[in-house]
Order: structure tokens, then C-alpha cells, then sequence
């Protein structure tokens, strides 16, 4: 079946001169959680926006189930549902009101009902005849969620849903995708905290520079670009790493008590056995041992630094 | 066509105005008894009649033509400024609507509220004078086209403004001078030749005329004209903002 979302060669280059997308290749599948991590001013924004109608592509297409963004823009843009990074939303307007006009804008007749159900998933409910001023940053995050769901949306676009809310709404947050995710729906969410791509999405894509520089399953992009570091813990004091472990390119503390040796995971041998031995042979005595894998966090600051050290 | 979209915006502008409908009712009704005070009783008791009308119920239409106008403008303008200047403007970019669906909505609650006023000024005028209007029906679709032309203009300055203090320039510098010398309160004739000559360069003219002729059967310019006036006017606004939508000139990049 084809992919939701097939972006083909993006660019966008904005009236100033800025190119903020340079040929930006995606396939986003049905039912997915797709996480775009990127720096600020990477492109991210960009792109969301040029997929939902908001600016216009400079050249390449965009389908959104089957429907290219330009020439069928109805039927692509009914599918979709957006969460802007912004809390744009009208101070003195009601919650309720505010969330039934979306969905009469997106072309969905009234239906008291499933805004009913929409603000009580949101735990906005009881705030449905509050105004918009009156409610809290948190709340009003809210408030932009149900607006992007009103209309029943089959792919939903949280553009850093997360950021600047407290830890409790995060969680809620996170509930609520995977509830959507449940029901079919595709998501992609643009963020900065690692954390978050690593507890909801199903693939991570990293985008610097207006270019996706890698698109993998998350725990697949974990495992190949991960490195293991073994740390260990000598009982004596260590002046220097002998010459007979010079092949291991191993890290010794300041304080000489601790020796660092990274290792791939993927490799055919990790070559701990032979360091271990090899530290027996020199009379070294191991006191403890401890390994740790790298995050998702140090995979993104390699390779956007990799990228950076190449331009 | 998402008729869906069209009528929710137009809801959700008559919203805001119903909130403040008292507002929007005594205003009018206010401003109007005070131009009866000072033009019907103090300059009108100098000006027996013009024309064959007495001068309170001449400057009816025109006064009727000023409010309409400038509420038509403000209604439009603001109501377009403002989701841009807060930045709700996303969602009716990322929405399944097309140009027209956008101004016919937004432009139709504008041109509604306009037309509210329009009515309340002429009830309110009533009261004060003794008013016969020869062709209702004329006076009606000259009011509406008003509405909905100036509701067309002020949504292009909506558009164009990048602040405030731009959103009132237009109506400020040009469309209050044009409709106090556009013979609002006065029939042309009575100005002396030059100026009735630099007088016809001046748009309103020929909508006041047009709007007086349906009260009086008097005209200063033939009806003809006038209508032509309006419904080029109203045809260069949607061109206008046919190109804008087209090119996204201010609302996308």
C-alpha cells in the first residue's frame, strides 16, 4: 500500500532567499509515529507547514493519502490535522465555540457530541465555556489539540507539542498519542527532547540544515549507531595506559582509577574477553565493571555535528 | 464548495458582534441623533429645503452612506487583521477552503453588520424626520451593494495592514474626506462650478447619488452611472483579492 504522506524532493526557499528545505525525500507509512528531531531553524517548522497549506512548496510534491497538497488540496488538507508550535488561538473566544468553528472550517457538519467527546478526552471539559484568557499555558496547549482533532483527522502534526508544558501534561500528551496511534491515526511530531522520540515515536528522522539527514526504526538507528562503552574500575591507581593496550584506544580518567573502552555493539567481536585478559596479564585488578549505552540524544549530537564538520 | 467552511466563519464573526449587540445598536443610534442635532437644526434651519426636500430628510441617505461605509471597512478589515495579527491565520491556510469561501465568508458578516447599522440609522432617522423613499426596493440593493463593495475594500486593507495604526490610515485619510465631500450633506448643484467639475472625480458621488435618487427621485449624476460605480467597484475589490489569494501576497509565503 502506498505510504500516507509521500514527500518527493521538497524544496522551499522563502521570499528573503532562505533555503529552509533542500530536497527533502519522505515516505510516511499509515498508523505511524514518525519523530522529526532537528536544531532550531532546521527546517522542521518548515516543512510542516508546506505539507498543511501554510507556505507554499518552491518545487518537488507532497501526497497526502494519495492526494497531491497542491492540485487536490481539499481532499489532502481535510485528512490532516495540525497542532501549530504557537498557542495561536483567540483570547476572548469560548473553548467549546472555538473548537466547533475547526471543524465546520475543515467542512464537517455540527456535531455537539464529538467536540463533547473530543474536550473530555483533553480534560477541557469542564473549561468548554471558559474563554480562551482565562485558561493556563498548559490548557491552552490543550485547547489547540482538540482544534486539530475536531474534524476527525487521519494524520496529525504536533509541531513541538511538548515544549514549555509540565511534566503531568507531557505524560497526558504522550497517553493521547498512543490512544491516537490506537486508532489508526499517523502521527508526526516535531521535537527537540530525545526523551520524547524515544518513548512514542516508531521512527526518528533527523533534520538539520533543511535536509532529512537520516530517516530509521528507532531501535534499529539505536542499535546500529550505538556505541557501548565498558567502564572500568581499577583498585589501584593508574599512571598511564601500558603499551600492550594501546590497540584498545582506551580513555583513562584524570584520576587514573577509571579506564573508558568504547565498543560497537554490531561488530562481529567486542573484544571485552581479550581486554579483560589482557588486563590480568598486567597485574591490573578489576574492581568493578559497568556498561551503558549511547541515547538517542548522543547519536543526534554526532551526526548533526558530523554533518556540520563536513559543510 | 465547502459551504460547511463558509458558514462557519460567518457564524463565528456574527458571534463576536451579537456579544456586543448593544454596543453596535447604540452607537449608530447615538451618532445619527447627534448629526440631526447639529446638521438638521442648526445648519438645516439656514437651509429651508434643497431641492424640494427639507434639508433633515436630504441628508438622511447620505448619512445612512457614511456609517455604512466606514462600519462596512472596519468590520471587514478588522476582521481579517485580527487572525493575522494573533496568528490564527494558520488554520484557515491549512483548511480545506478555497479564496472565495474565505471572503464570502468574512466579507459576508461584515457586509451583514454594515447592513444592521445601515437599518438602525434609517429607524433612527424616522424618528427625527418625515422620510418617503419612492423606491424601496432600489434603496435596499443600493444599501447591500454598499455593504458588500466597502466590505470587499476594507478586507484587502485587512490584508495589506501590517499594523494597527495602518488598518485606520485608509479610512482615516481617504474614505472620511471622500464621503464628507462626496455630497453627503449636500447636493453638488450647490457648489459652484469648479468644484461641482472636480466633485465627479470623487467615487462616492455616485453612490450617494445613486442611494438618494431611491429616497427622492433626485440625482446628481444619472442612476446609470451610479450603478456602474458600485458594481466596478465591488468587481475591482474581488479582482483584487482574487490576486491576492492567487499569489499569496501577505497571508503565505
Amino acid at each position: 500500500m502506498a505510504a500516507m504522506v509521500q514527500i518527493q524532493d521538497l524544496h522551499k526557499i522563502y521570499h528573503g532567499g532562505f533555503q529552509a528545505l533542500k530536497g527533502v525525500t519522505l515516505d510516511i507509512e499509515k498508523g505511524e509515529i514518525l519523530a522529526l528531531l532537528g536544531p532550531n531553524g532546521a527546517g522542521k517548522t518548515t516543512l510542516i507547514s508546506t505539507i498543511c497549506g501554510i507556505t507554499r512548496p518552491s518545487s518537488g510534491a507532497v501526497t497526502v493519502g494519495g492526494h497531491d497538497i497542491q492540485t487536490d488540496y481539499r481532499k489532502a488538507r481535510g485528512l490532516i490535522g495540525l497542532v501549530p508550535q504557537e498557542i495561536n488561538l483567540e483570547p476572548f473566544e469560548f473553548v467549546r465555540n472555538t473548537v466547533a468553528f475547526s471543524r465546520g472550517l475543515f467542512g464537517k457538519p455540527r456535531n455537539d457530541g464529538r467536540v463533547e467527546e473530543i474536550l473530555k478526552t483533553l480534560s477541557l471539559w469542564d473549561k468548554r465555556d471558559s474563554r480562551i484568557m482565562e485558561l493556563s499555558g498548559g490548557m491552552r496547549r490543550r485547547v489547540l489539540i482538540a482544534k486539530a482533532l475536531s474534524h476527525d483527522p487521519r494524520v496529525l502534526f504536533l509541531d513541538e507539542p511538548t515544549a514549555g508544558v509540565d511534566v503531568e501534561l507531557r505524560r497526558d500528551m504522550w497517553d493521547i498519542v498512543s490512544q491516537l496511534k490506537a486508532d489508526g491515526v499517523t502521527i508526526i511530531l516535531t521535537t527537540h527532547y530525545i526523551e520524547e522520540a524515544e518513548a512514542l515515536a516508531d521512527r526518528v528522522g533527523v533534520i538539520s540544515k533543511g535536509e532529512l539527514l537520516l530517516v530509521e526504526d528507532k531501535s534499529r538507528l539505536v542499535t546500529r549507531m550505538g556505541r557501548k562503552e565498558l567502564r572500568i574500575d581499577l583498585q589501584d591507581k593508574l599512571a598511564a595506559v601500558p603499551d600492550t593496550l594501546s590497540d584498545y584506544n582506551l580513555d583513562l580518567a584524570e584520576d587514573g582509577m577509571t579506564v573508558t573502552y568504547a565498543y560497537d555493539t554490531a561488530a562481529d567481536r567486542t573484544g571485552i574477553a581479550r581486554l579483560v585478559a589482557a588486563f590480568s596479564a598486567e597485574g591490573l585488578v578489576i574492581r568493578d565493571l559497568q556498561t551503558s549505552q549511547s541515547s538517542l540524544e548522543d547519536i543526534f549530537v554526532t551526526l548533526v555535528q558530523e554533518t556540520e564538520d563536513a559543510a | 464548495m465547502n459551504a460547511q467552511a463558509i458558514l462557519s466563519i460567518y457564524r463565528f464573526e456574527m458571534a463576536r458582534f451579537f456579544r456586543t449587540l448593544a454596543q453596535s445598536f447604540i452607537s449608530p443610534v447615538i451618532s445619527t441623533s447627534l448629526y440631526f442635532v447639529v446638521f438638521g437644526a442648526a445648519i438645516g434651519s439656514r437651509i429651508a429645503e434643497v431641492e424640494g426636500v427639507s434639508y433633515g430628510a436630504f441628508i438622511v441617505p447620505g448619512l445612512i452612506m457614511l456609517s455604512v461605509m466606514t462600519q462596512a471597512i472596519s468590520n471587514a478589515s478588522f476582521g481579517i487583521y485580527f487572525p493575522k495579527f494573533i496568528g490564527t491565520i494558520y488554520e484557515l491556510l491549512s483548511a480545506p477552503v478555497n479564496f472565495l469561501e474565505i471572503v464570502l465568508g468574512y466579507v459576508g458578516a461584515a457586509a451583514t453588520k454594515a447592513l444592521f447599522i445601515g437599518v438602525v440609522i434609517l429607524g433612527t432617522s424616522a424618528l427625527f424626520v418625515d422620510l418617503q423613499i419612492a423606491h424601496p426596493v432600489a434603496m435596499l440593493a443600493f444599501m447591500i451593494l454598499t455593504c458588500i463593495s466597502f466590505s470587499l475594500f476594507g478586507f484587502i486593507i485587512g490584508i495589506w495592514a501590517k499594523t494597527f495604526e495602518q488598518l485606520q490610515l485608509i479610512p482615516l485619510l481617504v474614505v472620511t474626506p471622500l464621503v464628507f465631500l462626496g455630497g453627503s450633506f449636500y447636493s453638488i448643484s450647490m457648489l459652484p462650478p469648479v468644484w461641482q467639475t472636480v466633485t465627479l472625480f470623487n467615487p462616492v458621488v455616485y453612490l450617494v447619488s445613486g442611494f438618494r435618487w431611491s429616497f427622492f427621485g433626485l440625482a446628481d449624476v444619472p442612476l446609470g452611472l451610479s450603478l456602474l460605480a458600485i458594481l466596478g467597484f465591488t468587481v475591482l475589490c474581488l479582482g483584487i483579492i482574487w490576486w491576492i489569494f492567487r499569489t499569496g501576497w501577505r497571508i503565505r509565503d
